[in-house]
């Protein structure tokens, strides 16, 4: 179907049907209940799961395919998000446009840093876009501030020109961004049983795209210019003595993975139309890295996984406190209960970092393959243990 | 007629001239060895001819058309193939795939953007590919994962690629260099097998004897930097210069 | 090329640009603003060296690319601040009277520093005072501690891995270490501050004839330069004449061979690591009445020495050292306000600048040699 092979359809197929029941899939626990604030199925968190998902496939292009390491990859996604406000402000509230000039604008960026950058590889590649993206942050919080808000950020204003939307004006309020009238806020609850199920209009949106943006991965990875892009990372000498040019091949892939970033960018300011220079930093960078090594880097579906479990955590680490954690443990003896608090204290919370960093390094030393590897592993020891089964059913049967 | 013509070629590394007025002229469709003792500036030659390296004067001319100056995959586009000492292939990918990149490159230059179709949905790529695979008798191996194959695999595969952009000339860089004996042998029949089959010039830098007298119909002898002697094999071996060059090496 | 020949041709490429530099800035702004400026930028450029110079033994004797060598800056900055905290830890005596100034009571009873409770008053409060530079004799085997641990229990699993594990997994225990540190510390950013006897400024101008007040330098920051310049001469000498230093020496230039002489390498490299941390942080520690230390100092610090390590050209000692202080001049000299007036933001970028600039026309950095990360 769609021109990929039968193992690639059912994949896509799976990650369609996991985004288009997500609010649902994703509230597990009913509304009031002791565990419902472990519910990721609120608008706010699905929205970025799904377009830091798209953030993590086009990094994944560059770093997955062509092992090139870029710690930069933040400045598409701000680029990005600067361009789409600027959209919003000037040409009109509708996000459609938006989101195609940031992923062009994105493009733009990244033609003229890849450029540059791509003329060294190796830890060189990585220091030289940590350059850029750092020389980007510096610009956008102080010399830029007219094009992008400095510190305090760009956003959208009641007085915008909009000249697409031919002066029609709502009220005194900032209008919000929205699809054709449709507000990327605005969403349908439905109420089942204890469940509270909420339907949002910015999600389906971003992970409409997310689909088409994963669905031209996967066409990319089992593209001819995917396995020249393997090449580069399995033998980039091979390649130039067999007569082919590897620097329009990173190129293209660097433009495309910024391309990715930029719209990932766009859609962070459809859903919140307010762009600021932190989203640049090298921490931002560090973020999407992060994402797709956890998830498994050079894998389809890895960095999709990466980033949602790192959001998701983030989320719900960031919530629980002590006074929870009393509760949780309260069925055992007083000085136990204490200690054991004690411990995890420090794990969460505002300790979630800590968390993140050492479940990356355990990732990195033990799992290389990321959590994409861990499935396969506990894949595989069941399949292993159905076999004993069935060969120590066998045995005696002889 | 000479398909490649080296003329007056110097290289100095620093203090050290490591080609002094280099001149060679290969034949097409012959097999020409290039010998010498360890630092006799045998690579340096190579690295010249392929772009690795520009001389510092004289002129290397493929085809009529000169090949100084350009990039390593301009010079391969031109019809020179490069196999090295160490087989280097694409560890990562399968056999097969390892076999289509060439292909890729045959049929579409240096660069393609072709992002959208399947690798293989291009039929005549993996039919050529498929040929080339049987033609080495490697077709069972088209799905191994090229890293985990043993040396003379490697090296087979590594001379199957190059084969596959039907190259004018193939440069061999000792192309036994660390190999058994049985695999030694194996790529002199391999070498022969090819020579017999098509029309292809090729050019060997060897150390090992055995391999240069049982495949070359030329033989040049450079001596620190500078060719020594050229000539057929069998005047070669009782060369008092080479033997002079050579001297510690018994084996000449 | 012959390797000795080529890197004194690098040094000489290199210094003809900077004294070129220097007589062009002093053609424009005159010689006075000219070293003022130099001066200004040579202690924070001596941080970025002493940084750099660690990143560069590490990367240099053990091929590996340590992102969390900022983290260990950062760790060097917070031992003097638990120091300065420990110091300042005080009791109420018993029977202590309420502080009462001019008949007026303030605060809480009078605190009794532990310190001046143990030492007499006299030497407790000038132990205090002299917090920072007292905490390098403690920092110094800590960080040599945590810099062999660190070694030992992590980075030596990744030898044989690619760099980007090796930069993944440094990058993971950077966020551990810094996390580590704000859960203790907090996110906001804590002082210690210098020895009273050394708070204020000198006016260095006036040694070498120029008018009054043209370079009000502080005492620290100079005290600063020359501790830098000390810890790289050390350092230098160090590897120059021990033998120690030659078989490091040795081992940088080629780890096999070395290996293959019967001498255990790995153990050197070990306490290379500790030594490197060490430098890391007692640079941190001594630069903590400069710039109050966060948490997330390190990283600051690290994304710039790696830019300046990669200018100096990778694996090159004198060159870290040289592109530190060259880019920390660099950088006071474009925050000058007679070029932000022409190039606005300039100061912000102008060593990511220079990187790029020199990457693209050196590939190898002003000093590198050839072959080392070029694959």
């Amino acid at each position: 179907m769609l021109g990929l092979n039968k193992k690639d359809t059912s994949l896509l197929l799976l990650v369609a049907a996991l985004v288009a029941f997500a609010p649902i899939l994703l509230n597990p626990f009913p509304e009031g209940s002791a565990l419902a604030q472990f519910n990721a199925g609120y608008p706010d968190l699905m929205q970025r799961f799904v377009i830091f998902g798209i953030f993590a496939i086009g990094f994944n292009i560059l770093f997955g395919l062509t092992g090139y390491l870029s710690f930069g990859h933040a400045a598409f996604l701000g680029a990005g998000s600067y361009a789409g406000v600027w959209a919003l402000k000037l040409l009109t509230i509708n996000v459609i446009p938006a989101i195609i000039i940031s992923t062009i604008v994105a493009g733009l960026f990244s033609i003229l840093i890849g450029y540059i950058s791509l003329r060294r590889s190796g830890i060189y590649f990585s220091i030289l876009t940590l350059a850029f993206a750092q020389m980007a942050f510096a610009l956008a919080a102080s010399v830029l501030t007219p094009i992008t808000g400095g510190e305090t950020g760009l956003q959208t204003n009641l007085n915008d020109p909009r000249i697409l939307d031919f002066g029609v004006r709502e009220g005194g309020n900032i209008p919000a961004p929205s699809l054709f009238g449709l507000e990327m806020g605005s969403s349908f609850q439905l109420p089942v049983a204890g469940w509270l199920w909420t339907f949002n209009v910015g999600y389906y949106l971003s992970a409409v795209l997310m689909l088409i943006a994963f669905y031209i991965a996967i066409r990319i990875f089992r593209s001819p210019f995917g396995m020249m892009l393997k090449a580069v990372k399995s033998n980039q000498q091979r390649l130039n003595y067999t007569g082919l040019n590897t620097r329009p091949y990173m190129l293209a892939c660097f433009v495309i993975s910024g391309m990715y970033a930029g719209l990932a960018g766009g859609l962070m300011v459809a859903m919140d139309p307010l762009a600021g220079p932190e989203r640049m930093q090298w921490t931002a960078s560090g973020e999407v890295v992060l994402m797709s090594i956890l998830g498994g880097v050079g894998t389809l579906i890895g960095p999709v996984l990466g980033a949602g479990f790192i959001k998701y955590f983030e989320n719900i680490f960031s919530k629980i406190n002590d006074n929870l954690l009393h509760q949780w443990f309260a069925f055992m003896p007083d000085g136990i209960e204490n200690v054991l608090v004690a411990i995890i204290h420090p794990f969460i919370g505002k300790g979630w970092h800590l968390t993140l960093g050492l479940m990356f390094m355990a990732v990195i030393i033990f799992l290389p393959g990321g959590l994409v590897e861990l499935g396969q592993r506990i894949g595989r020891l069941f399949k292993r243990r159905k076999s004993d089964d069935t060969s120590g059913q066998t045995t005696p049967a002889e | 007629m000479s398909i490649l013509e080296v003329k007056g070629v110097n290289k100095r590394f620093g203090g050290l001239q490591a080609l002094g007025d280099v001149n060679l002229s290969v034949q097409e469709n012959s097999v020409h060895a290039i010998i010498g003792p360890n630092g006799a500036g045998k690579s340096t030659l190579l690295n010249c001819l392929v772009g690795k390296l520009i001389p510092d004067t004289g002129s290397v001319m493929f085809d009529g058309q000169s090949v100084l100056g350009r990039t390593p995959y301009e010079i391969n586009q031109m019809g020179i193939s490069r196999v090295f000492q160490t087989p280097e292939i694409f560890g990562d990918l399968t056999v097969m795939e390892n076999m289509m990149i060439p292909c890729f490159a045959k049929r579409d230059g240096a660069f393609e953007m072709n992002a959208w179709g399947s690798v293989l949905g291009q039929k005549d790529i993996v039919a050529h590919a498929e040929h080339v695979l049987e033609d080495m008798n490697m077709a069972d191996k088209r799905q191994m994962m090229a890293s985990s194959m043993s040396r003379g695999d490697k090296r087979r595969l590594e001379i199957g690629m190059c084969l596959a952009q039907e190259p004018r000339l193939l440069l061999l860089d000792e192309p036994t260099a660390g190999m058994a004996r049985a695999d030694t042998n194996n790529t002199i029949d391999l070498l022969k097998e090819i020579k017999d089959k098509r029309d292809i010039t090729i050019a060997i830098i060897e150390h090992d004897m055995h391999v240069v007298f049982s495949l070359a119909e030329r033989i040049t002898v450079l001596a620190q930097g500078t060719p020594l002697v050229e000539d057929v094999p069998e005047n070669i071996k009782g060369n008092p210069k080479v033997r002079e060059a050579y001297l510690g090496e018994a084996q000449v | 090329m012959d390797s000795s020949k080529s890197s004194i041709m690098n040094l000489g490429i290199a210094m003809g640009a900077v004294v070129l530099f220097f007589v062009a800035m002093s053609s424009i702004f005159g010689v006075q603003t000219t070293v003022a400026q130099t001066i200004n930028g040579l202690d924070k450029g001596s941080a970025y060296a002493l940084i750099a110079l660690g990143l560069t033994l590490i990367f240099g004797t053990l091929g590996v690319v340590n992102f969390a060598h900022g983290a260990l800056f950062m760790l060097g900055a917070f031992v003097t601040v638990a120091l300065n905290k420990a110091l300042k830890l005080g009791f109420v005596a018993e029977g202590a009277e309420t502080k009462a100034v001019g008949g007026f009571t303030f605060g809480g009873p009078k605190e009794t520093l532990y310190v001046e409770h143990w030492f007499g008053e006299a030497m407790g409060q000038s132990i205090a005072d002299w917090s920072v530079p007292l905490s390098i004799i403690i920092a110094i085997p800590l960080m040599i501690l945590v810099g062999v641990i660190m070694e030992r229990g992590l980075i030596k699993h990744f030898y044989k891995r690619p760099h980007a594990d090796q930069i993944l997994v440094t990058f993971g225990l950077a966020i551990v270490l810094q996390e580590i540190v704000k859960a203790n510390f907090g996110a906001m950013s804590i002082q210690a501050p210098e020895p009273a006897a050394l708070v204020g400024a000198m006016d260095l101008g006036t040694f070498i004839g120029f008018e009054e007040g043209a370079i009000r330098y502080p005492y620290w920051r100079l005290i600063y330069f020359m501790f830098a310049a000390i810890v790289i001469a050390a350092v230098f000498a160090f590897l120059q004449f021990t033998t120690f230093g030659m078989v490091i020496r040795a081992g940088m230039a080629d780890r096999e061979t070395v290996g293959l002489l019967g001498i255990d390498v790995d153990k050197r490299f070990t306490l290379m690591f500790g030594l490197a941390a060490a430098i890391a942080g007692i640079a941190g520690v001594m630069y903590n009445p400069i710039v109050a230390p966060n948490y997330h100092m390190g990283m600051d610090f690290l994304v710039i020495s790696f830019v300046v390590v990669v200018v100096g050209g990778m694996g090159s000692l004198p060159g870290a050292v040289l592109a530190g202080l060259l880019l920390g001049v660099l950088e006071s000299f474009s925050s000058m306000r007679e070029i932000l007036e022409i190039l606005p933001g300039i100061n912000q970028v102008v060593i990511y600048l220079a990187a790029i600039i020199i990457l693209l026309t050196r590939p190898r950095g002003l000093m590198g040699r050839k072959g080392v990360m070029e694959d």
